[in-house]
This record gives C-alpha cells, structure tokens and sequence, in this order.
C-alpha cells in the first residue's frame, strides 16, 4: 500500500500544473464563480463562455479532458489510465479550471451518439456538447413510472418523416436551459415493454413542447414537467434501431471517474459543519465543546473517512482493472445517507436559528444547511431512491432473488 | 498510488483463511471454549507455524517482519473465523517489545513468542475503566512493579506480562515481567466472549524490566485498537455471510426469505455499512505503519466506529435469522460476543470518540 503517486505520475502532475500555469491565468482563476447547484454537487467549475471554451480545447488537445470518447469527435481518446484522471480532476480544481462539462450530455448523450448514433448525429452534437455549447436535458421519467422506467408511456407515431410525440415528462432537471432533449418514448405499444421504446432527439423549440418548472420543497425548480402535444421530430433523430431504445440508453461513458473527488462535497459540508459548531453557541458555552455534539461529530468524520478511503480503494481497483464489486454498488447509499447527517446534525447545532432559511442573516450559516437539509433527500431520491439501491445491492451484490416482477 | 493488498498480503490473508476454514471449524472453536486449555494451545502452535505470532516480528527474531496492516489482516481473519486464542495479547506484546527497544528482552523473547513456543499478553486495564497512558495507577520502581491489571486477554497461558504502568518519575511506561515471578497472581474473570479469556493479575513488587522507550506505550495501545478494529471487521462480515447464505435458503410462505424487500434491506444496509470500513481499517493499519502523525486519531476512529458497527451487524444477522439465531445450538453467538469484547476490552466507542475530538483540537 502507497498512498503516494510514482515518479512517472508526480511527472504527470507537474505537467497538469504547468498546462494551467500557462493557459489559466491567475485572472481567471479569481474570475470563476463559485460552482453552484447541480454543478456544485460535484464540485466542477461550469463556465462555458469563450475564455473556457478556448481553454477546453487546449486541455483537450493535451489529452486531458473526455479521455475516453474519440479525437474525431472531440474527445481525447487517451489510453485508459484512472490515477491520470484523479491528477487532472485535482489539479484542475485546484486552478478553479473549467474541466469537463457537468450535466447529461457529456456523461449520458455523448457517449449513447458515439457508440448508437448516425456519423451525421456524431458531428452535429457531440463536439459541441462536450464543450458546453449544446446543453441537455433527459426525458427519460415520467408520472407514474418511477423506478419502473420500462413503463413509460409517451408515445411516438411515425408520420412521413416525422415522429409526432404526445405523453408527458417529469422530473427533467434543466428542461428550461436546455437545447435538446434525449428522451425515451414508446414506438411499438403492441411489443413487451422493454422491447417497444425508442431513443429520441428532441429540439426544445419545436412547436407543441411545454415546459412546466416543478417547486420542490426547497422552494427552488430545479425540475420541470415537459409536455408534448403533436411534437414532429424529424426522422433522423432516432438514435439506434426503432424499438432498441432501452438498450441504446444503456451505454455509458465507458469512464475513468475521478473517484477521489467524489466524497469532495460531504467534506466541504463536514469542514462547515464544524466551523459552525465552532462559533455557534449551544447554552454559553461554544456547540463545539458539548460533549454530545463532539461525539457526533467523530462519528460522522469517521464515515466520511471511510468513503473518502473506500475512493482511494476503488480508484485503486479500477487502475488495477479489477471488478469494483459491492464497493463501489454501496457508495450512493452510504454517501447520500452521511450528507442527510451531516445536515441535520448542524440543525441541532444551529438549535433555533436552524427554523431560518436560506439568506437569513439571523444565523451563522446563513441557512445554507437547513437548504441542504432538504436538498439531501433529494439526492436520496434522485437516480433511483435508497430503496431500489437496496435492492440493487442486494440482487446484485449479496445474491439475493431478484424481485419476480422484473 | 496504491490503495490495495500486495501479491504477499493476499496471500497470507488467503493462507490463515484457509488454514482456519479446514482446521477451526466452530466445532472446535466451542471445543476450545468449553476449557480445553490444551486444545487453545496446540491451536495457538498451529497458527504460530503458518506465521501468525511473528507476522511483525524481525527477520532476525523468526518473524516475517511485516506490517501493522498485514497483521490486521490475519486479525481480520481470526475475528472471521472467531478463532479462539491469546492472539491480541500477543500481537501488543510483540509491538512492545519491537518498539520498546531493549536489546535483551527482544533477544529473550520474539524468537520463542514468533514461534508459538512462548505466549506473551498485555496487562493494561484498570479499576477506573480509562485506558489512556495518562491515568495509570499500575507503578514501577527500582526494578518492582505494583498493581492490579483487569481484563488481561489470555493470562492464564501467558509467560510474559507486558505491563503500562508510571515509572519512578510518574510517566507511562511498559514492563516486562515473567510468570515465574512470586509477585504474580492470575485469577480469571467470567467473561462473555468464551474465544478470549480475561483475568485479573495482581503485581506484587515484581521483578519489572522497563522497554526503554516510553513511545510505545501508545504505540502498542494504537496497534491493539487497530487490531480490534480487524478483528471487528472480519467477525460482523461473516455474520452478513451467514445471514445471505440463511436468507437463501430459509423458506417462508413458499420462498426464500430472501426475496422478500424487508430482508434484502436489511442485508444491503448491513454491506454498505461494512464496505467502506474496511477501507477505513486498511487506512488506520496503513497510518500507523506510514503515517504516524494520524496514527492515534485513526486508531481510536477505527476502534470506536467498528465496534459500534460490529453490535449492529452481529444484532441484525441474529434478527435476521429468527429464533434459530437464538439458541446456543446455532453458531451466532460466537460473534455476537467477541463484539461484546471487542466494544469493551481497550475502552469503548463514546470514549475513543472524546479522544478523537481532543486530538482534532475540537
């Protein structure tokens, strides 16, 4: 066991570092605003506007960014190497560097084109989504289907060259930002169900598309419900074979995931959590001294550690190229958990003040815990809740039958 | 950038397993349990030939010379199998005596502890419940050691005490004394975890010889926990293991109980419990043996969070299996009370928890 990076990647490093000495200037660096909502969540820098694109490219062309996807249509098609990618991710969130683009598109779209998609859908969209100029949404939920994905309902008729969409959408996080939608839609109602669904390119703009924002309980819409009422999309938007479209949906970034960052939010969340109990006072005395909150405190560092160790594990099973196994299939449900503790704990901590919301002054954290308080069960619903993650842990990992309905 | 085991970890790890699944059995473990004092020792003997008691031991001395982690992994192995025997004792023993530092007692004893001829233990816990080095009452002075030690793993078969008492100036340091010595009284305890005796051994102005360096004090104290930790780790797996292999087979209104949500819910929490902690033993092994600054924090970390969990999974696994679970017949028990030592014996979790706290400057 070596925690350190050999000689050949701490090379690697240096040349991350003097990459963004050269191209991201100090300037930039103090110009990037602070990542936030979605973004945040994975503590990526989204900016999009000329001065990043530009310096995309390079990083692009340097091999540093979408490694997996192929030159010719903008990827960097670099041999597969996950400790390069934890170097990147680090260093460039370092800089405060726009790295690779967050949201759907590159991780679900641009991946589903390059592996299912016509050469003319291959250039028409994925360079450009991969640099943040094509933005995404994904119609793939909604009402009623659930966790039953395969149940989905809306509908597409072919006439002439046009599919004509009707059915309704649910839960598409940046529906109102977005340029295109890749959505599922039912082509073949007399099929089984897996087996009757396409994969559809949808303009936002198209005439007859309606998108509804939907308020959640943090009083944001981050969501929104899309409507389609004789929707004609093109019949070069089918990606992959009519009636295939559950199987196009799923591919994935075949992906080097820069797992060390990923408990990097839980502990920027931790690190405020204990400023907070730090110079809140909890009955006259600092919170941080109660002999309650410490214990815990302990607790919840301690399984933070623990995912951010089980990131250094799991990177190290995938550089090896070993079978992540119940590792990594335990990650969302352990992580989305801790997040849920941690903010509630600074409920405690923040005592009254935590009935104040987000902007108040009135309390130290200016309600920005009693936010994510909320925004932490959404996240433990969000792709699939903790109860089909159950399942999938123990279908999957642990060997149990699988439910006979499915 | 390596987070793994080594070709050479995996397969001692591998070996012990293998050795353990063929020759300790529960039937003999309960053997064992039920006063075979022999039968303990000719096991100790056995897993002593596979390595076990010198894993950390030098070269020189007979022993692999490993690491602390590679020793959490036979730990992790014994708590598996819930092997009985003087193993922790031993393992502290040997960390004191490797970073104690004196020459002649090293000399004296790693050969014949590495090779399962000698059993040593630790002699730590007090009246007073605490198991800092700070508050020892345990004390030495020319030479003669006075005390009373609770809760000392194995000291009905143990040749050599290794002692936490104050010195002359009232620092914390350890002592070496031999059975032999009159000053010696043993008396065991009852105890619940029946793998791993615990006794009561009074000193009496015995001979004590002192490891010159006082570090390792805490250092066998960091080593002990982490090892418990292993240990707790290896013991709430096999309890998952045992549960997954009863909810296949088990049938209940015509399937088995593990088709049912209520169960498969039940085990995944207990898996994405127990994953990522065995990264968290891996690291606490990992920084006692290469970064020693984290070592104490992560040492009382890993003791206080796997004990906890280890209650929770032997609990869920024993639910799990119904009235079966219950009874003295089925093997459950066996882990659901070395959890019960493994929580208890080195100071339990709220306390470790506090020190966690004071070594964060919280």
């Amino acid at each position: 066991m070596d925690l350190s990076y050999s000689e050949e990647y701490e090379r690697f490093r240096t040349e991350v570092r003097q990459f963004l000495d050269d191209n991201w200037s100090e300037e930039d660096r103090n110009s990037s605003p602070p990542p936030e909502g979605q973004a945040a969540l994975m503590g990526a820098v989204v900016r999009t506007d000329e001065r990043a694109t530009a310096f995309r490219l390079k990083a692009i062309e340097r091999g540093y960014l979408y490694r997996g996807l192929p030159r010719a249509y903008g990827g960097s098609e670099q041999a597969f190497d996950p400790l390069k990618s934890a170097i990147i991710a680090e260093e460039f969130r370092v800089a405060k560097a726009p790295g690779e683009v967050v949201g759907q598109g590159p991780s679900m779209l641009a991946p589903t084109l390059v592996e299912h998609g016509t050469e003319a859908q291959k250039q028409k969209f994925v360079r450009d989504t991969l640099l943040g100029k094509i933005i995404w949404c994904q119609g793939y939920s909604e009402p009623g289907s659930g966790s039953d994905l395969a149940s989905l309902r809306t509908r597409a008729e072919l006439d002439g060259d046009f599919w004509v969409v009707n059915g309704q959408k649910i839960w598409t996080s940046n529906a109102k930002e977005s340029h295109w939608m890749f959505a599922l839609v039912r082509t073949e109602p007399d099929a089984p169900k897996h087996d009757g669904i396409s994969y559809l390119l949808i303009d936002m703009k198209t005439p007859g598309l309606d998108v509804r924002p939907l308020r959640q309980m943090t009083g944001d819409a981050d969501f929104n419900e899309v409507f389609f009422d004789n929707v004609r999309v093109p019949k070069e938007n089918l990606v992959g074979p009519r009636g295939k479209g559950w199987v196009v949906s799923r591919s994935t970034l075949k992906h080097e995931r820069a797992l060390i960052g990923g408990s990097f939010i839980t502990r920027r969340t931790f690190d405020g959590l204990v400023m907070v109990a730090q110079n809140a006072q909890l009955r006259g005395r600092a919170a941080l001294k109660d002999p309650v909150l410490r214990d815990r405190l302990v607790q919840l560092e301690t399984r933070l550690l623990a995912s951010e160790y089980n990131g250094y594990r799991l990177l190290t099973q995938q550089s090896r190229g070993e079978d992540q196994g119940l590792a990594g299939m335990v990650m969302k449900l352990f992580t989305t958990q801790l997040s849920y503790d941690i903010s509630r704990t600074a409920m405690d901590v923040l005592g009254d003040r935590g009935a104040l919301a987000r902007g108040d002054y009135n309390t130290p954290d200016m309600g920005m815990f009693s936010y994510s308080y909320m925004w932490a069960l959404g996240i433990l619903i969000a792709g699939g809740t903790a109860n089909i993650q159950r399942n999938i842990i123990a279908e999957r990992g642990l060997g149990m039958p699988r439910d006979g309905r499915r | 950038m390596d987070f793994g085991l080594s070709e050479d970890q995996l397969l001692l790890k591998d070996t012990i397993k293998r050795f353990l699944a063929e020759q300790c059995p529960t039937t003999r473990v309960r053997q064992i349990m039920e006063g075979e004092a022999g039968e303990a020792r000719r096991l100790w003997t056995q897993l002593a030939e596979l390595g076990v008691a010198g894993v950390i031991a030098p070269a020189s001395h007979g022993g692999l010379e490993r690491e602390l982690l590679d020793l959490a992994l036979v730990a992790e192995e014994l708590g598996y199998a819930a092997a009985p025997g003087p193993f922790l004792g031993c393992a502290m023993a040997t960390v004191a005596l490797n970073e104690g530092g004196d020459q002649a007692l090293q000399d004296a004893w790693l050969p014949k502890l590495a090779a399962g001829e000698a059993v040593a233990t630790i002699a730590w816990g007090e009246e007073h419940g605490e198991w800092t080095p700070s508050a020892l009452q345990a004390h030495a002075a020319g030479g003669r050691l006075t005390g009373r030690k609770l809760l000392v793993p194995s000291a009905q078969i143990a040749d050599l005490f290794v002692v936490a008492a104050r010195d002359e100036h009232g620092g914390p340091h350890l002592f070496a004394v031999e059975r032999d010595d009159p000053g010696v009284d043993v008396q065991p305890m009852t105890v619940n975890d029946l793998t791993r005796p615990l006794d009561v051994v009074a000193f009496t102005d015995a001979h004590a010889a002192r490891l010159p360096n006082a570090a390792a004090v805490q250092r066998t104290l960091d080593a002990g926990l982490i090892l418990l930790g292993a240990d707790a780790y290896g013991g709430s797996r096999r309890c998952l293991e045992m549960a997954c292999s009863y909810a296949l087979t088990r049938e209940q209104f015509g399937q088995p109980i593990g088709a049912f949500q209520a169960v498969k819910h039940q085990l995944a929490n207990m898996a994405a419990d127990l994953e990522p902690s065995l990264s968290l033993v891996w690291y606490a092994a990992h920084a006692f043996d290469r970064i020693q600054d984290q070592s104490t924090r992560h040492a009382a970390l890993v003791k206080a969070h796997m004990s906890d969990l280890y209650d929770r999974v032997t609990r869920d696994s024993t639910e799990l299996h119904g009235g079966i679970g219950f009874t003295w017949e089925f093997d459950l028990h066996l882990w659901f009370r070395r959890a019960l030592f493994d929580r208890s014996v080195l100071g339990e979790a709220i306390y470790h928890r506090a020190r966690a706290a004071e070594l964060a400057g919280w």
